[in-house]
């Protein structure tokens, strides 16, 4: 996995880990978990696959813009990988 | 009554419990349609075999007896054993579990408070927490106020709490999103040196191992 | 109090009620509850029921998120819990419709309080 990643910005209707507010946003993975059962499946009784998943650090600046209250200010949360766009060459 | 087993009679008057908050709707209130369904869906599950009475006591008597304080019990150990506090910011999970705490399945991260860090811990989609350490979440916790906001504008939310960082700290906000859950390892108050480790840990609060609070100064 | 700031679903951002980070929302509320016995029994069997297999967090999440932002602002925590545990029991073949309907009026005939209609 690339050091930076994209959020991808898909808004599918159902049970997803990926909050709204990172979805397009660029941040860098923190650390990786390892593999875990998709909640996106599980959540429909579906046969859950193991899937990569990752601490993103994203800064405020990314996430809020202008808004931010501080800009340098950091943002964690875990997404899994198939919502990851690696951006590194 | 629901406070029929405690002994001081003048911490429960006006309807408020020991704890000094409003007593749910219980045992003597008029039956309302979700408890009515809980009992229905309790019962079918134990005549079909799937639990039984004393498991569902056991495991209400089990988180009803976690709380902030086995989380603080491991804060102490982290500030006065750094081979400790190694292995809490390693794997919490097992650091937890090396204290003798049964925290399940909890997958566990400590994010460490320093002079130039303060680390909040939030779960936008839900209200993920590390319930199997620290017992249930504050009810506030699980608001849309907090879920929110405190992502966009923490500093504004930890001065609601009385927190009021300069800018020179970082703040990192944590949000809860998948399988893993946080805790807050708080920066040892200055002025502590002499205490003991239990005397440490009734310095640090719940509030403290969220990230909307600091420990208490020693007395 | 502000009134909720959080848009309903839309076709044009698909986001949904309870994915409310970042929105806008008044200020904290720290009013804090014991909880109730009944409430206590509803975590407790959320906690047997998926670590026994028959679903999962996932599933109680998906059947809370899908009630709507409206059992969010008028129901209470471990209500929407109880309905969604409902569903996912229901849906995993544990019991019947028929058999919950049966269970809950034979229920509310024992009493008018929750210590008489659960026997304590």
């Amino acid at each position: 996995m690339a050091e930076r990643v994209r959020v991808r910005s898909m808004m599918p209707p159902g049970h997803v880990r990926t909050p709204a507010y990172l979805r397009g946003k660029v941040g860098e993975i923190e650390r990786s978990l390892g593999a875990f059962p998709n909640p996106e499946e599980l959540a429909y009784r579906q046969k859950a696959t193991a899937r990569p998943l990752y601490r993103v650090r994203f800064t405020m600046a990314e996430v809020w813009g202008a808004e931010a209250e501080n800009p340098d200010d950091t943002l964690d949360a875990e997404i899994f990988a198939h919502w990851l766009i690696p951006l590194d060459d | 009554m629901p406070h029929d087993h405690h002994d001081h009679d003048d911490f429960h008057h006006d309807g408020m419990s020991p704890s000094g908050h409003p007593y749910r709707a219980d045992n003597d209130t008029p039956l309302t349609y979700w408890q009515v369904m809980e009992i229905a869906i309790r019962e079918l599950l134990i005549d079909k075999g799937i639990a039984t009475a004393s498991e569902i006591a056991v495991q209400i008597d089990t988180m009803d007896a976690r709380s902030p304080a086995d989380g603080a019990s491991v804060v102490a150990r982290a500030w006065t054993d750094p081979d400790f506090k190694g292995r809490l910011l390693q794997d919490a999970s097992a650091a937890a579990r090396e204290l003798g705490f049964d925290i399940g399945a909890l997958r566990l991260i400590a994010v460490e408070n320093t002079a130039d860090i303060h680390n909040v811990v939030v779960c936008t989609l839900c209200s993920c927490y590390p319930r199997n350490l620290l017992g249930l979440p504050p009810d506030w916790y699980k608001t849309r106020a907090y879920r929110s906001r405190v992502v966009k504008e923490p500093r504004r939310v930890l001065a609601e709490f009385g927190l009021t960082l300069p800018l020179s700290t970082r703040v990192r906000v944590h949000d809860s999103t998948a399988d893993m859950r946080y805790i807050v390892l708080p920066a040892r108050p200055a002025g502590t040196e002499s205490l003991s480790e239990e005397q440490l840990a009734a310095l640090v609060t719940r509030d403290s191992m969220i990230g909307t609070g600091l420990p208490k100064s020693p007395a | 109090m502000d009134a909720p700031t959080v848009p309903p679903m839309t076709e044009e951002t698909g986001r949904r009620w309870h994915d409310m980070g970042g929105l806008k929302a008044g200020p904290l509320d720290a009013t804090q509850h014991d909880f109730a016995l009944w409430e206590k029994r509803v975590d407790a069997l959320m906690v047997l029921c998926s670590a026994k297999g028959y679903f999962t967090v996932d599933g109680l999440r998906r059947a809370l998120e899908d009630m709507g932002e409206d059992a969010f602002e008028t129901m209470s925590y471990y209500e929407r819990w109880v309905a969604s545990i409902n569903n996912n029991l229901l849906e995993a073949g544990v019991y019947t419709v028929e058999e919950l309907g049966r269970r809950m009026q034979e229920v509310m005939a024992r009493g008018k309080t929750y210590g008489e209609a659960s026997g304590g």
